[in-house]
């Protein structure tokens, strides 16, 4: 892993299979446990800021390979902006900008020689609500790669595996050209999933990609990220304990505390371990009352 | 009945039929009548008016229509005609179209993608939306001096020419073009923005294939319809100087030297005609005129109205 890889690539005539980041054997940090997979994703001591609000704090959570963590908490705690900032979403936001460190396969993501635009293409993101582009569902899917600089050839292979490992390849295999507005909420949800595969991302985050969906879609999601874990590492965001408790290796539980800067509630990580552990016996007393139901 | 109806907040199963009965709703019907009042007004008024200026204009759209739409400008209000006006107004709008179109539309894009939010840019916001409400004439005390009498630019601009009524015109119609452009370019869902990034896309990939495209039928209703009020502005020309008598060289249709000659527009065709003594210039020839130019704008604003449908159906899939 390289810093070069990150710089903006015109792409031309190259195809994403070579983007693709190459990952590393044995590169475990020295603190992991034996079995512990690579870390992907390491922030620590994260906050992030919109203008003068620190709307997170103290963030420090390693992301392994293949592995799905899930962020869970009250609403308002952060989760979305730490999630945001990892993909440089946040960019787009005036006045939002981070401290601390967030490295991606060990390469700082807010140095100023990494562009945005490649990061987003190697950490892609699923949306709370489905947001389809008014397009048809093929050119929804070879956007992405479009813009990479993937050569037309390969498109229909792209459509086919992406759709595919989405789950979605036998329900609109025969109307690829028809728009995908007119599919239902959980069928453009994991079209939505099947577009950000498309690009060949290393890490996929959701942003409580079910929070829209009826029991059945998000089941239907549920499984689809069990079956694409051993090819992506997942961060999702969910209020939904029983679905953190269902989908995830690990569990970083946020809360929002009075902060003293100012008067607003800044979003602070509480606990972040195996999923296990934080709905079976975890360390903080903030963490059990939540996942137990009895948060005030 | 199997079911006992449970009695719920004082319902019982006797007065729960009187109690879901319609009552009448008075405060609304009345509400509604005065709307419907308001809106015959309007409309009644527009129908008075076409209906006056139809029947002035009748005795010259029986009988010599199509003359008079090929006609010359003339003395005699039997043979005069508008096609120089025609012509002249129809420069006006390509002009306008070509100017302020696009200077308006990438003002638009600059101002709401990349501007930065200071205090400069909302200064320059505010008097964007004061420039849209100056009056016309202003702007062709403006153009006069500019575009006619402007060092340099008369020689560009050949003096009192359809370039100088049109660039006068695009000043007149930018702001709208600005205004109405930024708006639609608001109205864009911020889901569709952090799909086109949350796939890498670049910024200006982001504008140009999403952004524009879902913004079109706004940008589009809105400059065709500022292309019909630079058709129907008189004031301005006025001030730039239009020929309303006689025009000594009258070039095809598509001569494109005409941009910078002597030149009549439609507006100011029909203020001078309703100037005159004689009832046939005052009356026939002026009405007429106004229903040729109240038709062209009625065919812009159909074209608008169609090509947002169009749009809007291809967004919608
Ligand atoms: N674009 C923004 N500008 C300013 N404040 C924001 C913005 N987005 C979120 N916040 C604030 O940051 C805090 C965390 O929000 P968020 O990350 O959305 O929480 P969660 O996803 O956990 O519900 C909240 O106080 C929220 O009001
Ligand atoms: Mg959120």
């Amino acid at each position: 892993m390289t810093k070069e890889q990150f710089e903006r690539n015109d792409g031309k005539g190259e195809s994403m299979d070579v983007l693709q980041i190459a990952r590393p054997v044995a590169a475990a940090t020295s603190d992991a446990e034996v079995t512990d997979n690579p870390t992907v994703l390491a922030l620590k001591d994260l906050s992030v800021f919109y203008g003068d609000f620190r709307a997170v704090r103290g963030v420090t959570v390693d992301v392994r390979d293949n592995e799905i963590t899930a962020m869970i908490g009250p609403s308002g705690c952060g989760k979305s902006t730490v999630l945001r900032s990892i993909n440089r979403m946040n960019d787009l936001i005036p006045g939002a900008r981070v401290e601390g460190d967030l490295k991606f396969h060990g390469v700082d993501l807010y140095d100023a020689k990494v562009d945005p635009v490649e990061v987003r293409r190697r950490i892609g993101m699923v949306f709370q609500k489905p947001n389809p582009f008014p397009k048809s569902i093929f050119d929804n899917i070879t956007y992405g790669p479009k813009i990479a600089g993937v050569p037309k050839s390969e498109f229909e292979a792209i459509v086919e595996k992406s759709l595919r490992r989405a789950a979605l390849w036998d329900e609109v295999k025969d109307r690829l050209d028809e728009s995908a507005l007119g599919m239902s909420g959980g069928q453009q949800q994991r079209l939505c999933i099947a577009r950000a595969i498309a690009t060949s991302p290393d890490v996929l985050l959701m942003d409580e990609p079910c929070s829209a969906l009826d029991p059945i879609a998000t089941g239907m999601i549920e499984d689809l990220m069990q079956e694409i874990k051993s090819r992506y590492t997942i961060v999702i965001v969910t209020h939904n304990m029983q679905q953190a408790a269902r989908v995830s290796d690990r569990t970083a539980f946020f809360t929002a505390e009075a902060d003293s800067e100012n008067d607003r509630r800044t979003g602070v990580l509480v606990e972040y371990d195996r999923t296990e552990r934080i709905f079976s016996n975890p360390a903080d007393i903030r963490t059990e009352n939540y996942v137990t139901g009895r948060f005030g | 009945m199997a079911i006992a109806i449970k009695p719920v907040g004082g319902l019982t199963p006797a007065n729960i039929g009187e109690s879901l009965r319609r009552k009448p709703d008075l405060k609304g019907a009345l509400f509604q009548f005065v709307m419907l009042f308001s809106l015959s007004i309007s409309i009644g008024v527009l129908v008075v008016l076409l209906y006056t200026v139809v029947s002035d204009a009748w005795p010259v759209l029986s009988t010599r229509l199509g003359d008079f739409v090929t006609g010359t400008l003339a003395p005699d209000a039997g043979r005069a005609g508008i096609s120089q006006g025609l012509k002249g107004t129809f420069y006006l709008c390509v002009i306008v179209a070509i100017v302020a179109f696009p200077l308006g539309i990438a003002a638009a894009i600059y101002l709401e993608e990349y501007a930065p939010r200071t205090r400069l840019s909302s200064f320059i916001e505010v008097n964007i939306r004061n420039l849209a409400g100056v009056p016309s004439v202003v702007y062709g005390i403006l153009g006069l001096a500019i575009f006619v009498n402007g060092w340099g630019i008369s020689a560009l601009t050949g003096g009192r020419s359809p370039l100088a009524g049109g660039l006068t015109l695009a000043a007149l119609v930018l702001p709208v073009v600005i205004i109405t452009t930024q708006e639609a370019i608001r109205a864009v869902p911020s889901a569709l923005r952090e799909a086109g990034f949350g796939v890498g896309a670049t910024k200006w990939e982001v504008i140009k294939d999403h952004i524009l495209p879902y913004a079109a039928p706004g940008i589009l209703t809105g400059t065709l319809l500022s292309i019909a009020r630079a058709a129907g502005e008189a004031a301005p020309l006025l001030l730039v100087g239009t020929i309303t008598g006689f025009i000594s060289n009258s070039p095809g249709w598509f001569d494109v030297r005409q941009v910078q000659d002597k030149f009549a527009a439609m507006p100011t065709i029909i203020t001078s005609w309703a100037k005159q003594p004689e009832e046939g210039f005052r009356v026939e020839n002026a009405a007429a005129a106004i229903v040729v130019l109240v038709a062209f704008v009625i065919l812009l604003n159909s074209a608008a109205i169609l090509l947002r449908n169009r749009f809007e159906a291809k967004r919608a899939g």
